[in-house]
């Protein structure tokens, strides 16, 4: 289209303006598509290649260590043996950078090796199945988390000061400041044990093999409501916290006030203009937390025995399973990558603002 | 100009805060006719933007309206008091009859919706209108303040500050409003862009035939652009009338002080001279008139007797000195 001929000298003028608006705008958003993904590729090698560094770095011989631990546990063939070796160093190994390449090249076919503390288990189909676990369970309810929170917190700062507000803000502190392990215990004492209502641990039960079978989804799913529910109560406060405070000052905005002047209706004043901006602070937090849903649900599986990634992070650390540990810490850091660069992207589209402050 | 009223205000008083409260509208009383430009001039604290938002029912907590009324004369049908409307009848009312044009234009048009967007969803809210008629008519709104109608695509911060200002009146166009409330909607342009605003904005006027509350701190604007001219200080109207009257023969000397304060774009030059001394608290007011601390022509009576605004031949004051001899004639 336009683009090509926009000059300073051209861009000047109205008709010039006219034809170039809209092309531009998709030309920026392009561009900045663009050096996103560049920026985002380059951090995410960045981590593989320190994934890569920190057990050569560590004192010691992790890759003996390991050798050492797999015969305990069982016979070890050669090529496992330079499986290790591809992967940790080691005194026989090969030159670093063959090592290096050979690792990336593992890492592109999920080669991880063999899972110590489930041996002979490989890492990827250990790791596979606690994503799966902790993905659902902490990103269903980080969602509901959020949106609950938010909404609510966009109700409460509506009208501050109103009956609302001096209902849920107040409440919501106080859930705020509870311990989670504290609070997840109570649940679990009262509603799993006391009660009865919920299974006291598990991701399932455990005689229902894993797959789309009703009776293993409807399993799965009572198990996960429990721990969803704890995860839901103590984060949803700050969210809501969040929220009711980005709105509060929100509409006292101008084009609030002239959204009401407009006669528009009360929840198109509050959606379209109030909260819609207030949202936007509280979206790019929620990129953060969503990135941590893989690493930060220790406590949750824990308190509930939960086969997620937590739980296989904690045996990994207590069986010195340094596979499992280095392919779990890979997995983290991606997960966290592709988290912002999606909300960063989202982000883009929902505030035109950013569109042109990145080009 | 016809007797036609269109919006009466009697008695409207805004107190801010309840424990104690202060008074930024005091008492005021005035009348809108049907197509006038009404100009309403003061310093910063004077209580203009607290009226104007009581005015078009603006107003946020803690401001309250404690007494008054704001008559509001259809065309066709019974006044409405728009401090007693209903929620309903009010947002009908709202912008279809009764538009404001903000001090910020900056801040004024939502940042995250595109300009045009911000046209269309008041029109589909008081027209019958399809959605792509909508934008045609946000475009044809934007033209007509000069700016080309494609840009309605646009969003607000990739509009020049003059371009948001123009384009916030011609959002107050868009529903063919009988009144336009406007609170200082060029203090934020330069001088230039101020000239051609209001320029447009006294042809769109014409055409229109819109009544107009225009709002601000400049004595020697208002002259040029209103019809007649209300001086407020400290939450009260000093005084009221032609514009052409008030500009030449001011009485109270705080219009005077005002006049003088700024120079003159038309006549002869003369010095220009601050008024000593700053707005009063509004929380600790002085006692007669409000005015009598500043005041350069100060006489007994002036702390203790607040002087009542006393009008004669459509030019009103509120000032002792002048106060008495009205009286007489009157």
């Amino acid at each position: 289209m336009g683009g090509v001929t926009l000059s300073p000298a051209v861009s000047k003028a109205p008709a010039a303006v006219r034809r170039t608006s809209r092309s531009a705008v998709r030309r920026i958003w392009g561009s900045v598509l663009l050096k996103r993904i560049a920026f985002y590729l380059v951090a995410a090698w960045a981590a593989a290649t320190l994934n890569f560094l920190l057990p050569r770095l560590m004192p010691g011989d992790p890759a003996s260590a390991i050798l050492l631990k797999m015969s305990e546990l069982g016979p070890v063939t050669p090529d496992r043996v330079q499986l290790v070796h591809r992967l940790f160093g080691g005194a026989h190994s090969e030159p670093l950078w063959r090592q290096y390449f050979s690792y990336l090249g593992g890492l592109f076919h999920g080669d991880f090796g063999l899972s110590l503390a489930f041996y002979p288990t490989p890492v990827s189909t250990v790791v596979r199945s606690g994503f799966l676990w902790s993905v659902l369970l902490l990103g269903v309810s980080t969602v509901i988390a959020f949106v609950l929170g938010t909404v609510l917190g966009a109700l409460a700062g509506r009208r501050p000061g109103g009956w609302l507000d001096t209902v849920i803000s107040p409440l919501s502190i106080f859930v705020h400041s509870l311990p989670y392990f504290w609070a997840a215990l109570i649940l679990v004492y009262v509603f799993a044990f006391r009660l009865d209502w919920f299974p006291l641990s598990g991701g399932a039960r455990p005689d229902l093999a894993p797959g789309f079978d009703p009776r293993f989804i409807s399993s799965a799913v009572t198990h996960a409501l429990l721990p969803a529910a704890t995860i839901v109560l103590t984060s949803i406060s700050g969210w809501l916290i969040h929220m009711r405070n980005m709105m509060a000052s929100v509409v006292n905005e101008d084009y609030v006030l002239l959204a009401r002047a407009k006669g528009l209706s009360e929840t198109r004043v509050t959606t379209a203009y109030a909260a819609r901006n207030a949202v936007l602070p509280s979206v790019s937090s929620f990129a953060v937390s969503i990135g941590l849903v893989v690493g930060g649900s220790l406590l949750t599986e824990m308190v509930f025995n939960y086969p997620g990634l937590g739980s296989l992070l904690n045996q990994a650390i207590l069986n010195l399973d340094y596979p499992l540990m280095q392919a779990l810490f890979l997995v983290i850091s991606m997960t966290v990558l592709v988290a912002n660069f999606v909300m960063d992207c989202l982000y883009v589209l929902l505030d035109p603002r950013t569109r042109e402050a990145a080009s | 100009m016809t007797a036609d009223p269109i919006l009466d205000v009697a008695g409207l008083t805004v107190e801010y805060g309840t424990d104690r409260p202060s008074r930024a509208v005091d008492d005021i009383s005035f009348r809108l006719h049907r197509g006038e430009i009404l100009g309403v001039a003061g310093e910063s604290g004077s209580g203009k933007s607290t009226l104007m938002t009581a005015v078009t029912r603006l107003e946020r907590p803690p401001a309250r309206i404690v007494a008054g009324s704001v008559r509001y004369h259809p065309r066709d049908g019974e006044p409405v008091d728009l401090l007693g409307a209903p929620n309903r009848q009010l947002r009908e009312l709202r912008w279809d009859r009764l538009a404001v044009v903000f001090q910020s234009a900056m801040t004024a048009l939502n940042p995250v919706m595109r300009v045009g967007a911000q046209f269309v969803d008041v029109l589909r809210a008081h027209r019958r209108i399809g959605r792509k008629e909508a934008w045609q008519r946000a475009a044809e709104l934007l033209e007509m303040v000069g700016i080309p109608g494609d840009r309605a695509r646009n969003y607000p911060h990739e509009f020049s500050g003059g371009m948001r200002q123009r384009a916030a009146i011609a959002l107050a166009l868009a529903c063919d409003p009988e009144i336009i409330v406007m609170d200082e909607p060029t203090t934020a342009v330069d001088v230039v862009m101020q000239r051609q605003i209001l320029g447009r904005l006294q042809e769109l006027q014409a055409q229109f035939g819109f009544a107009i509350v225009f709002i601000t701190h400049d004595l020697s604007l208002l002259v040029e652009l209103a019809d007649r001219i209300m001086i407020m200080y400290a939450g009260r109207v000093v005084e009221t009338g032609a514009a052409a009257t008030i500009y030449r023969d001011p009485l109270h000397p705080y219009t005077l002080g005002l006049r003088d304060s700024s120079p003159s774009l038309h006549g002869r030059p003369r010095t220009v001279r601050a008024i000593g001394g700053s707005a009063p608290d509004l929380w600790d007011l002085p006692k007669g008139c409000a005015f009598h601390p500043r005041c350069p022509r100060r006489t007994d009576g002036c702390d203790t007797v607040r002087p009542p605004l006393l009008t004669v031949g459509g030019h009103g004051t509120a000032c002792l000195l002048t106060g008495p001899a009205t009286q007489e004639q009157s």
